[in-house]
C-alpha cells in the first residue's frame, strides 16, 4: 500500500519532469529536468526490489548521461564562439 | 493493472512526442533518453512479484525458498546491460550533433535537407 | 501545424492499438517463470553466487554480456573518430579554485576504492562490474575537472588488457569446464565469502575495468577539441 503512494507521488513528479525537459526553452535546464527522471526512476527500481538495476540507473542515467550532455552543450557553444571571432 | 508499467507507457509517449514535434537536436535526443527511461521501467515491471525482495540469497532468503521469496532476476539483468548501452548510444548521437553543428553551424532539424525527399 | 496533428495521430494509434492493450493483458504474476524458478532453485547450486542477477548477467547470460561490451567499444571507437585526434587541450578561462582541486584529489583515491569494493564484491551485494566501472569513470571525470593531465595510453592499455583477459577465461571455460564463460574453471568455495563463485568476481572485475575505462573514453573524446 505504501509502495504505491510512493510510486504515485514519484510517478507524478517524473511527469513534471518529463513536459518540462520537453518544453523548457534553456536547454541546460531540460537536460537537468531529464536528469531529474533517471533519479527518480533509481528510487522507482528500488521500490521494485530491483536494487542492482537503481545503482546501474542513478550511477549512469542521472549522473553520467547529464555530464554527456552537457559536455555536449560546451562543445557546441565553444564552436559558436569560435565563429563569433 | 499495472501502475508501474503505465508510468513506462506515458514516458515513453512524452518522448516519442518530444522527438516527433520537437525541432532542436539536443530536445530529440533528450525525447530518446526519455523513452530509453519509459521502456527500462516498462522490463522491469514485468519481473515484479507483489510482496517479495531482491535476487539475492543470504540470511533472509535462504537457498531452500529462494522460489517463492524473490522476484524475477531476469528482467533486472536485461535492463542492466541495456542502461549501459543506452549512455553510449546517446553519447554517440550527441557526437553526431557536434560534428553536424561543426558543419552547418545550426540546431535546427529545418536546416538539415540533405535526406528530405 | 499538419506535422503536429500526424503526429498526434502516430501516437494515440500507438497508445490505442499497442500500449493499451499491453497494458490491460499483462498479467500480474503471482509466481515466478519456469526459468527464473530454474534459477532460483538451482542458481546456487550450479554456480555459488548469492546475488543471482549478477549469477545471469556474468555466467548464465555471459554471451549477452560480452556482444554488450562489444557494442560499448564500437560506439566508444565511433566517437574517438567522429570528434578526432586533439591538437591541444583547451586551456580553460581560469583554473578550477581551490576548493575543488583539494576536493577532487582528497576524494579520487576513495571513489576509486568504492568503485573497486564495487565490483570485488559483486557477487555478493547488489552491484557489480557495470556500477563499480561508472563509479570509477565518475573519479576520473573529477580529474578531468581539475585538468590533470593524465595521459589517456594507460586507459587504453587497461582497456585491451581487460578485454583479452575476458576472452581468454571465457575460452578457459571451454577447456577446463561446461563451456564458453563457465565460471567453473576454479574451485566454488563457500556460498557467501568473496573468494568463492569460482571465476565470476574476477570476470566480473574485468568487465567493470573494461566499462569503466571505455566511458573514460568517451568522456576525453566528448571533453572537447581545438
Amino acid at each position: 500500500m505504501l509502495n504505491t503512494v510512493f510510486i504515485i507521488i514519484l510517478g507524478s513528479i517524473m511527469l513534471v519532469a518529463a513536459f518540462l525537459a520537453v518544453y523548457i526553452k534553456n536547454l541546460v535546464s531540460s537536460v537537468i529536468a531529464a536528469g531529474i527522471i533517471s533519479l527518480l526512476a533509481s528510487l522507482i527500481y528500488l521500490l521494485l526490489a530491483a536494487p542492482d538495476v537503481a545503482m546501474t540507473e542513478a550511477a549512469i542515467g542521472s549522473g553520467l548521461t547529464t555530464v554527456v550532455f552537457l559536455l555536449a552543450l560546451k562543445n557546441i557553444k565553444q564552436k559558436e564562439e569560435d565563429t563569433d571571432d | 493493472m499495472n501502475l508501474v508499467m503505465a508510468l513506462g507507457f506515458l514516458l515513453v509517449i512524452i518522448g516519442l512526442w518530444a522527438m516527433l514535434t520537437q525541432k532542436n537536436l539536443i530536445k530529440i535526443i533528450i525525447g530518446f533518453s526519455i523513452i530509453d527511461t519509459g521502456v527500462h521501467l516498462i522490463i522491469v515491471s514485468i519481473g515484479y512479484i507483489k510482496g517479495r525482495t531482491a535476487p539475492i540469497l543470504d540470511a533472509s532468503v535462504s537457498v531452500a525458498d529462494a522460489a517463492n521469496k524473490i522476484v524475477d532476476p531476469i528482467p533486472s539483468a536485461l535492463v542492466l546491460t541495456a542502461i549501459v548501452i543506452g549512455l553510449a548510444v546517446t553519447a554517440l548521437m550527441l557526437t553526431f550533433v557536434i560534428k553536424l553543428y561543426q558543419k552547418n553551424k545550426s540546431l535546427s532539424i529545418d536546416d538539415y535537407q540533405e535526406l528530405k525527399w | 501545424m499538419i506535422k503536429q496533428v500526424l503526429s498526434l495521430v502516430a501516437i494515440v494509434l500507438l497508445a490505442a492499438l499497442i500500449f493499451a492493450p499491453m497494458l490491460i493483458n499483462t498479467p500480474l504474476h503471482t509466481s515466478l517463470t519456469p526459468l527464473a524458478n530454474y534459477y532460483a532453485t538451482q542458481g546456487a547450486d550450479d554456480l555459488g553466487a548469492p546475488n543471482l542477477v549478477t549469477a545471469i548477467v556474468v555466467t548464465y547470460r555471459g554471451l549477452d554480456t560480452l556482444g554488450e561490451v562489444t557494442v560499448l567499444f564500437i560506439a566508444t571507437a565511433g566517437i574517438g573518430f567522429l570528434m578526432g585526434k586533439k591538437k591541444k587541450l583547451i586551456t580553460p578561462k581560469r583554473p578550477a579554485s581551490e576548493l575543488l582541486q583539494n576536493g577532487a584529489s582528497f576524494l579520487l583515491p576513495i571513489i576509486i576504492l568504492f568503485g573497486v569494493y564495487i565490483f570485488m564484491h559483486g557477487h555478493l551485494t547488489p552491484g557489480g562490474g557495470f556500477q563499480g566501472g561508472v563509479v570509477i569513470a565518475s573519479g576520473i571525470l573529477f580529474m578531468m575537472l581539475i585538468n590533470q593531465d593524465w595521459s589517456h595510453n594507460v586507459f587504453l592499455f587497461l582497456e585491451s588488457f581487460s578485454g583479452f583477459f575476458y576472452v581468454t577465461i571465457g575460452a578457459l571455460g571451454i577447456v577446463l569446464a561446461g563451456g564458453f564463460l563457465d565460471n567453473r574453471i576454479l574451485p566454488l568455495g563457500t556460498f557467501g565469502t568473496i573468494f568463492s563463485a569460482g571465476a565470476i568476481p574476477l570476470i566480473y572485475s574485468l568487465i567493470g575495468l573494461k566499462v569503466g575505462t571505455e566511458l573514460v573514453g568517451i568522456l576525453h573524446a566528448m571533453r572537447g577539441e581545438e
